[in-house]
């Protein structure tokens, strides 16, 4: 590079290289966090965005009889097929060995995933206190938490599965 | 064909056993085949006489109207998807590519592979909105118009379901086309906008390590991706083979991560929350872990490694006769590119190193092709294939021995015993030109 080009590149850089690096088409619109709350549902392992309510195994069980046994199975075993049971299994030492809620790592994932996804025909239509009695009642039919523990906020996240820290993970690197 | 050594013997050279020839054989060799007609070599290549020719009917008048939008010809009405679950009942739903049935890298649009775990959502793109936020500095939504606004790419990428291939987890082979064994993976060109370029419009807080993915599909389907991969080569990707994605395929707009398991490249998507923790979602936390054996339970198993399967000739088809034939399949790596296949005729006593067809793309399809000259006796073919990583497809052996098999044969391919196989893929082919899937 020539003396001139050089100069001519510095000059070019110092008049718009920090605004082009800074610059974004802009595009989109902005929102506050306070307008997502209808979809940022999302509970996280460590109970980031538990909501307010509770509910006990013996509620959940009223509720579930109502709107889950009819494809999950009574008492969560015997479910449709196509539909693994949530109840039973214990030990994963078959490699096709069905993945009950004994399986999960943390008791955020069921009260998530029947938040989001349940009843299948009428999803995000049960309350927060119908979401913590099913999660209690499943948790106690997988004799995690005892038939009168309550769930709540505060102590759904706290409850030791029988899994947690147990899961590898092959490729840490690409954390 | 007989291997001969004289001077005017066609250059096709044997490289492995049971006929398979060099892959450099046949091509752009118009001239030599008419030198190996000449010195009368080339009588075992001719087949038998052919009819007189006339005119058929559709020589003799005007076709019919040129389409808006082109459909198959009806005599390909059986190339199609098959079905889990064509009466709609409340569960999932896969639809398989027909591999043995198509040819080249792309898979037609119509025919990717889906799996929606809730039906096909109907979704205005009208009314659709992406929305980025949680650690970010500014939260906004975007609009499928907006990101057609935006710097786009297009790529080759494959997408495969982690539960591809999953009936041969099974002890004893179990009995399916190649459509039936691996039809839940597929490619195509992907146009979108990268997510790093959204991560930078958003601004992202140093504290983000993850971020949620998460669909508008009933079950608002979610999934964990480290921040590391959005800032790598992770898209919202808008169009698939230069066309709006099909809605089995994530319309208006999906995440695509090349190479990572298929159900992370969350379809219909609607959210990205930024994050300092995995969410633990039921799919990534359940259905998307695997069981490995001597209880060892793993998770955040990203990437579809190295896989290749032959999918002409494979069951579904029958040999007609011995003579030629061409032996070709598809061979891919969630790592990078493929830089080699070997295919073997004798089940895996001799390998021969097959052609690769060009252009080779990272984690997308690579057609691979071996002449192979057949002499009508059984025969076991199988491909192997190698990333530019360096890795190889394991063998069956050395597969089983780290994750395991069924105990009782598997009979359904809807069953998912585990996820992630990539073993090697043997057809048996017996004297009558039959195939079945067997285990070499």
């Amino acid at each position: 590079m020539s003396t001139r080009s050089l100069l001519i590149s510095v000059a070019l850089t110092l008049a718009f290289g920090s605004a082009a690096l800074a610059e974004t088409p802009g595009l989109g619109k902005t929102i506050s966090e306070a307008e997502t709350k209808a979809w940022d549902i999302a509970v996280l392992p460590d109970g980031t965005n538990m909501p307010p309510g509770s509910g006990t195994p013996t509620q959940g069980a009223a509720v579930y009889s109502q709107k889950c046994a009819m494809c999950h199975g009574e008492k969560g075993v015997n479910p449709r097929p196509g539909y693994s049971p949530m109840v039973g299994i214990k030990k994963f030492d078959k490699i096709d060995a069905p993945k009950t809620v004994t399986y999960y790592e943390f008791a955020t994932t069921l009260f998530d995933v029947i938040r989001r996804s349940m009843p299948y025909q009428m999803p995000r239509t049960l309350t927060d206190d119908e979401v913590y009695a099913l999660s209690a009642y499943i948790l106690s039919l997988n004799q995690i938490i005892g038939e009168n523990d309550m769930m709540n906020a505060e102590t759904l996240p706290k409850v030791k599965m029988p899994n947690a820290g147990k899961f590898t993970i092959p490729y840490p690197d690409r954390i | 064909m007989r291997k001969q050594r004289g001077g005017a013997s066609p250059p096709f050279e044997q490289v492995a056993g049971n006929g398979l020839l060099d892959r450099r054989a046949l091509l752009g060799r118009g001239v030599l085949f008419a030198g190996a007609a000449a010195t009368g070599a080339g009588a075992s290549l001719a087949s038998a006489a052919a009819e007189p020719l006339k005119d058929d009917p559709w020589s003799l008048a005007m076709g019919s109207v040129v389409p808006p939008r082109q459909e198959p010809s009806r005599f390909e009405k059986h190339v199609v998807r098959t079905l889990s679950n064509p009466n709609h009942e409340l569960r999932n739903s896969h639809g398989r590519t027909p591999h043995h049935l198509i040819n080249g890298t792309i898979t037609p649009s119509a025919l990717h592979f889906s799996i929606c775990h809730s039906g096909v959502p109907d979704i205005d793109p009208e009314k659709h909105r992406l929305l980025i936020h949680g650690l970010v500095k500014q939260p906004k939504t975007f609009t499928l118009a907006d990101l057609d606004r935006y710097p786009k790419v297009t790529r080759m990428a494959f997408v495969e379901c982690a539960g591809n291939s999953a009936p041969m987890f099974s002890n004893e082979a179990f009995q399916g086309t190649c459509q039936a064994l691996h039809g839940l993976a597929s490619n195509s060109e992907w146009t979108g906008v990268l997510v790093s370029t959204l991560f930078d419009e958003v601004g992202l807080d140093p504290k983000a390590k993850w971020f949620l993915a998460e669909g508008a599909d009933s079950l608002a389907l979610h999934r964990s991706v480290p921040v590391k991969k959005g800032l790598d080569d992770a898209m919202i990707a808008i169009y698939q083979n230069g066309e709006r994605l099909m809605p089995g395929n994530g319309y208006p707009m999906r995440l695509l991560l090349p190479g990572y398991q298929g159900n992370m490249n969350v379809k219909y998507v609607r959210r990205l929350k930024l994050l300092d923790q995995p969410a633990m979602s039921f799919y990534e936390a359940k259905t998307y872990s695997q069981i490995f054996p001597g209880e060892k339970l793993v998770k955040f198993n990203f990437v579809m490694q190295v896989k290749s399967f032959i999918t002409h000739p494979s069951v579904g088809h029958s040999l007609t006769g011995a003579g030629y034939y061409e032996i070709s399949g598809v061979a891919y790596s969630g790592n990078g590119r493929i830089s080699r296949v070997m295919v073997s005729a004798d089940g895996g006593k001799s390998w021969g190193q097959a052609a690769l067809q060009g252009p080779t793309y990272p984690q997308a399809f690579t057609r691979f092709t071996m002449p192979w000259r057949w002499d009508g006796q059984p025969v076991t073919l199988m491909s192997r294939a190698w990333d530019e990583s360096g890795l190889g497809q394991p063998l069956r052996a050395e597969f089983v021995a780290n994750r395991g098999q069924t105990e009782k044969p598997v009979t359904s391919p809807l069953a998912f015993p585990n996820q992630h196989y990539n073993s090697i893929t043997a057809w048996g082919i017996d004297s009558k030109g039959e195939i079945k899937h067997v285990y070499a």
